[in-house]
């Protein structure tokens, strides 16, 4: 059935909202894994009936959930991310060595050409690949192993991989984001990684040109121009032009640039979202009213969107994985908040509307269009 | 034939109910034995009760049987006579945390 199908990940659960093709009506299913952490729901750009869901608790550990038929059945898959070869030490909070230890899956990605690949972001911060859907993990070591490797520490929410890019015109091209280690790059499919962080200059670390230890909050990319991608740092939103080689400050006119979520337009490269966010302590928008600001140009000019969003007494947080936008004609924005509500605009952010509201705090929002 | 009680998460995950039966190798069958046992059956659970790589107990997770805490001995530790025969389970729990 032609529609959107939206994949939220919450804090006790994760839920799937399927709407009509003019986007009017939702019906919602859920609490899926109950009790659980679901950290992202990931469709499979290949096959949309494949859906992966990251599941994770305190008691229990990592759980990995695939689904054949458009979230209707699951089933678990593999979910032993072992570290290949030694070890090793990163940095903890403190300064000291610390063991990899694997925490849990922050990001799944299936890849853009194959159904049955996909790929894996985890805490302590590593990519893992799958060849057969989820039966089975191995490692892309050269990520880990990188010399950098050692020095890294991790940001707030831990030593994290959030965020998979993939390269629609080169299937061998992957740039993943680290919090708080920054932007690698591999040309290889993941045999090795190149730093990917000129330009950015974060004042909380000694050296602002260090080649690592940037706090890269989310990475953002339209595929019609791979070798352009949009960041949403810790403080600071940029772009580069250049597959990352090089990064420029488009904060521009926002009110506060610190922010987690950032994604850009169906059909306009140009257009890019964020959802500027107080300060690195207050993980609330200015003024308690929820803005999701929307640059035309590329960054550097941002205009505010509130219709139909909440302006006063406002205190949610947008994390970094709960923005998405769908393909439709005109295409659609989809924020979940920490107050756990899925608001949604069906003309490119100009209106808002709550699609559901009262979930569990969101940690995850995907989008799939379907014909 | 030993008796295991899992949490209901586990169940849930396992498709199972609240009490499941394994064969555990061993004479007398061990704690590491009747969670080979578990995860043999089970294969969904590795890596919920014990870590993947070091085969350790999660730390959310305890071990009872016969009105006992065994979630601290050794993973080599006998089973007690009482679940070795079957007349007491070996229960695998989830830690009381959350605030």
């Amino acid at each position: 059935m032609a529609g959107v199908r939206i994949l939220v990940g919450t804090a006790k659960g994760g839920f799937i909202l399927r709407g009509d093709e003019r986007r009017e009506h939702f019906t919602v299913e859920g609490p899926l894994f109950g009790g659980w952490e679901v950290f992202h729901l990931a469709a499979s750009p290949v096959d949309p009936e494949r859906l992966y869901a990251s599941q994770a608790g305190g008691w229990f550990g990592q759980i990995v959930q695939r689904s054949d038929d458009g979230g209707r059945s699951w089933n678990p898959v593999d979910n032993a991310f072992v570290y290949d070869g030694e070890v090793g030490d990163h940095l903890f909070y403190d300064g000291t060595p610390q063991p990899w230890t694997f925490q849990k899956v922050w990001h799944l990605a299936p890849s853009l050409t194959d159904a049955d690949v996909v790929y894996a972001g985890v805490e302590d911060a590593a990519l893992f690949r799958s060849d057969d859907a989820g039966a089975s993990w191995g490692e892309l070591t050269g990520l880990r192993q990188h010399p950098s490797g050692t020095q890294w520490q991790p940001g707030a929410g831990g030593l994290c991989l959030h965020t998979i890019v993939q390269d629609p015109t080169d299937p061998g091209r992957l740039t993943v984001a680290i919090s708080a280690a920054g932007v690698f790059v591999t040309e290889d499919g993941g045999a090795s990684f190149d730093p990917a962080n000129r330009g950015l200059q974060s004042g909380e670390i000694p050296s602002e040109q260090a080649e690592v230890g940037h706090c890269v909050h989310k990475l953002a990319q339209h595929p019609s121009r791979p070798q352009t991608l949009f960041m949403q740092k810790h403080w600071d939103v940029m772009r580069s032009d250049d597959g990352g080689g090089q990064w420029t400050e488009i904060s521009g006119d926002l009110p506060t640039d610190f922010g987690f979520a950032i994604d850009v337009h169906a059909h306009e490269p140009e257009t890019v979202y964020v959802v500027p966010i107080l300060s690195d302590s207050e993980h609330y928008p200015p003024d308690g009213a929820l803005r999701v600001y929307r640059s035309r140009t590329g960054g550097g000019e941002w205009e505010p969107l509130t219709r139909g969003l909440p302006q006063e007494h406002c205190y949610v947080n947008v994390l970094r994985d709960a923005m998405a936008v769908d393909t439709m004609d005109e295409c659609g924005v989809y924020v979940g908040t920490t107050g756990g509500t899925v608001f949604a605009s069906r003309d490119g952010g100009d209106n808002w509307e709550a699609v559901v509201d009262h979930l569990p705090r969101i940690l995850s929002v995907e989008v799939q269009t379907l014909p | 034939m030993i008796r295991v009680t899992l949490p209901a998460h586990l169940r849930t995950l396992a498709r199972t109910g609240r009490e499941v039966v394994v064969e555990a190798a061993g004479d007398p069958p061990t704690i590491r034995t009747v969670l080979d046992a578990l995860e043999g059956a089970y294969p969904v659970l590795r890596g919920t009760i014990r870590d993947h790589t070091t085969r350790q107990r999660r730390a959310f997770v305890r071990f009872y049987a016969c009105g006992e805490d065994l979630s601290q001995l050794p993973p080599d530790t006998p089973l007690p006579d009482e679940v070795v025969t079957g007349r007491e389970p070996f229960a695998v729990v989830g830690a009381m945390a959350g605030g």
